[in-house]
């Protein structure tokens, strides 16, 4: 489709580092608030991983902190062995890391849909031809050409989440940050934007971290991480995590409908393991009964 | 209390025209050098050459005239309004009389002749607006503005400000229409009572709007950041502007029209 990625043909090993990150906000002042505290973690090339918590548990701060919108108090962030506390730095990452953030609303600039993909490119100083082919590029990806030339407040919440993930992909970005982007639309946007998001790691090789309340969506990733109160408590395959329903709930954490189900038809005596994600899944354990 | 669906900014009609393929530059510099000939013309024989040229520019354009009326009709009662008043404040030979009020030809004459000239500022402007898109209308006016770069004009910031200004209107009327729907839902009357009483019942529809106006501009600033938005330095431009032999043919023919306009008189 297109050109392809050349940040992936470079063939670097990508590479997402937190090393001892705690983060105050209102340092110094009577309301400091602690939002991170000692995060370690890695993020490898290619990853998938989804991370969770209850609101107010630190996930946007820690979205923030991987493009250096904000900055550890304590700690280094590392992005390909750049600290992002490095001025020099700041925008090597931002053109490495695109950002979704949850308001679909917030977050396009320009007045129609080309003109915004565009306007990472624009502030990197780019050339208008190549301009024109990586929007064009991107534009097919996220298959939004009919829209092009449309204002961006006719457009529905999916929509727009997909054009600024277009805006993201035309910078050549390797890693896709989204936090909760998925919270503000309706079940048929939800599911484009998951969607999307799956072909961009799987087709385009774009490293995801996926911020997300739904564990139903959670479910669908390699990795989840799971923060509490600005630590990580579990970091762990799907399957792992959500054997740890009661945790996940004494956190108020939605728990996916099927596991819901399984769990109560186990406590109910029936021999079914109580980390079951998908429907499909269900369903062959229920054969075994029949 | 309704707002229309599908709001659009400006009053741009797409057209596939010479004039609508003209370079936004060329065409906000015309439409400024007809605006001040017509301060400077003093005759009815420039003003219907302006008038002549501005016809045949909207013929051109091929957007229908009754949009350029659309555009005048909000205005009629302040040219009506200098019409009056031009009649009865102006000395001269008294034709008509009412009560303690004159009449003088020379009232008629100007409050006419100021009317006119209220009307072609109007259909010179709408000319402009119905037939530049409002993205061509702001990369127009920055690149126009950054020639006055040496005076520290911000350029940039005020091209910027318009295209969010722009971007943000119609969701901003969205959420409005939104939160009176709210209000009116838990017995919110905005149709009765005295002025004052009035007012008041719109705060709660104000102060929300605000504070959730600078939530948006945080996150907008948050987001563009991401986006590596430092300003204007070293940025380029998604579309680019350029002055074909047309602009030129037509900039010319502009300039030669304002002179007859202006030197002629008859
Ligand atoms: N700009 C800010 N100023 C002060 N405190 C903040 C700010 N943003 C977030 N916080 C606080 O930091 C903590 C983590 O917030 P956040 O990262 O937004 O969590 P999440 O995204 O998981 O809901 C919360 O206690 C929140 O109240
Ligand atoms: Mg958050």
């Amino acid at each position: 489709m297109g050109l392809p990625n050349p940040a992936i043909k470079k063939g670097i090993n990508t590479l997402i580092k937190f090393s001892n990150v705690t983060h105050f906000y209102n340092d110094g002042q009577e309301n400091k608030i602690t939002s991170l505290s000692e995060i370690n973690f890695e993020i490898q090339k290619g990853d998938f991983i989804a991370i969770i918590g209850a609101n107010g548990s630190g996930k946007s701060t820690l979205a923030k902190h991987i493009n250096g919108l904000l900055l550890p108090s304590q700690g280094d962030v590392f992005v390909e062995n750049y600290n992002t506390k490095d001025p020099e730095n700041i925008w090597e990452i931002r053109k490495k890391i695109g950002m979704v953030f949850q308001n679909p609303d917030n977050q396009l600039v320009a007045t129609t849909v080309e003109d915004d993909i565009a306007f990472g490119l624009e502030n990197i100083g780019m050339e208008e031809e190549e301009m024109k082919e990586r929007v064009d590029w991107a534009l097919n990806i996220v298959d939004l050409n009919e829209l092009r030339n449309s204002e961006p407040h006719l457009l529905s919440g999916g929509q727009k989440q997909k054009v600024v993930i277009a805006g993201a992909l035309a910078m050549h970005t390797s890693y896709l940050v989204l936090d909760e982007p998925t919270s503000m639309l309706d079940p048929k946007g939800r599911k484009e934007v998951l969607e999307i998001t799956k072909r961009l790691n799987q087709e385009e090789k774009i490293t995801i971290i996926y911020i997300t309340q739904f564990m139903s969506e959670a479910a669908e990733f390699n990795k989840i991480i799971l923060l509490d109160k600005g630590k990580i408590i579990l970091s762990d395959y799907p399957k792992a995590i959500f054997k740890k329903v009661d945790l996940l709930i004494k956190l108020s954490l939605e728990i996916p409908q099927i596991t819901k189900l399984a769990r109560q038809l186990s406590e109910n005596g029936l021999n079914i393991p109580t980390n079951i994600l998908k429907e499909e899944e269900m369903m062959e354990y229920l054969c075994l009964y029949i | 209390m309704k707002f229309s669906r599908n709001i659009t900014i400006g009053q741009y009609i797409y057209q596939n025209s010479l004039i609508h393929k003209l370079d936004p530059r060329v065409k906000i510099l015309t439409t400024i050098l007809v605006i001040i000939s017509l301060f400077l013309i003093k005759s009815w024989f420039g003003f219907s050459i302006i008038a002549l040229y501005l016809f045949i520019n909207i013929f051109l354009s091929k957007v229908h005239p009754k949009f350029v009326l659309k555009g005048i009709k909000p205005l009629i009662i302040i040219i009506i309004i200098t019409l009056i008043i031009h009649f009865f404040t102006t000395p001269g030979e008294v034709i008509y009389h009412i009560w303690i009020l004159n009449i003088t030809k020379e009232g008629i004459q100007r409050g006419l002749f100021i009317a006119v000239r209220l009307f072609l500022l109007i259909v010179a402007t709408s000319w402009l607006t119905l037939t530049t898109s409002p993205i061509a209308l702001t990369d127009g006016i920055e690149r126009l503005l950054s020639v006055l770069k040496f005076i520290k004009v911000p350029a940039h910031e005020i091209a910027m400000m318009m295209t969010i200004a722009l971007r943000f209107i119609p969701t901003l009327m969205e959420e409005t229409e939104k939160i009176i729907k709210a209000q009116m839902a838990r017995g919110a009357d905005f149709e009765s009572g005295n002025l004052i009483k009035r007012i008041q019942n719109f705060l709660p529809i104000i102060i929300p709007l605000f504070i959730n106006a600078f939530h948006r501009a945080d996150e907008l600033a948050i987001a563009m950041e991401a986006r590596c938005y430092r300003g204007g330095e070293g940025r380029t431009h998604y579309r680019k502007l350029m002055i074909s032999i047309a602009d030129q043919i037509f900039f010319i023919t502009t300039l030669f029209v304002i002179l007859i306009a202006y030197l002629v008189v008859l």
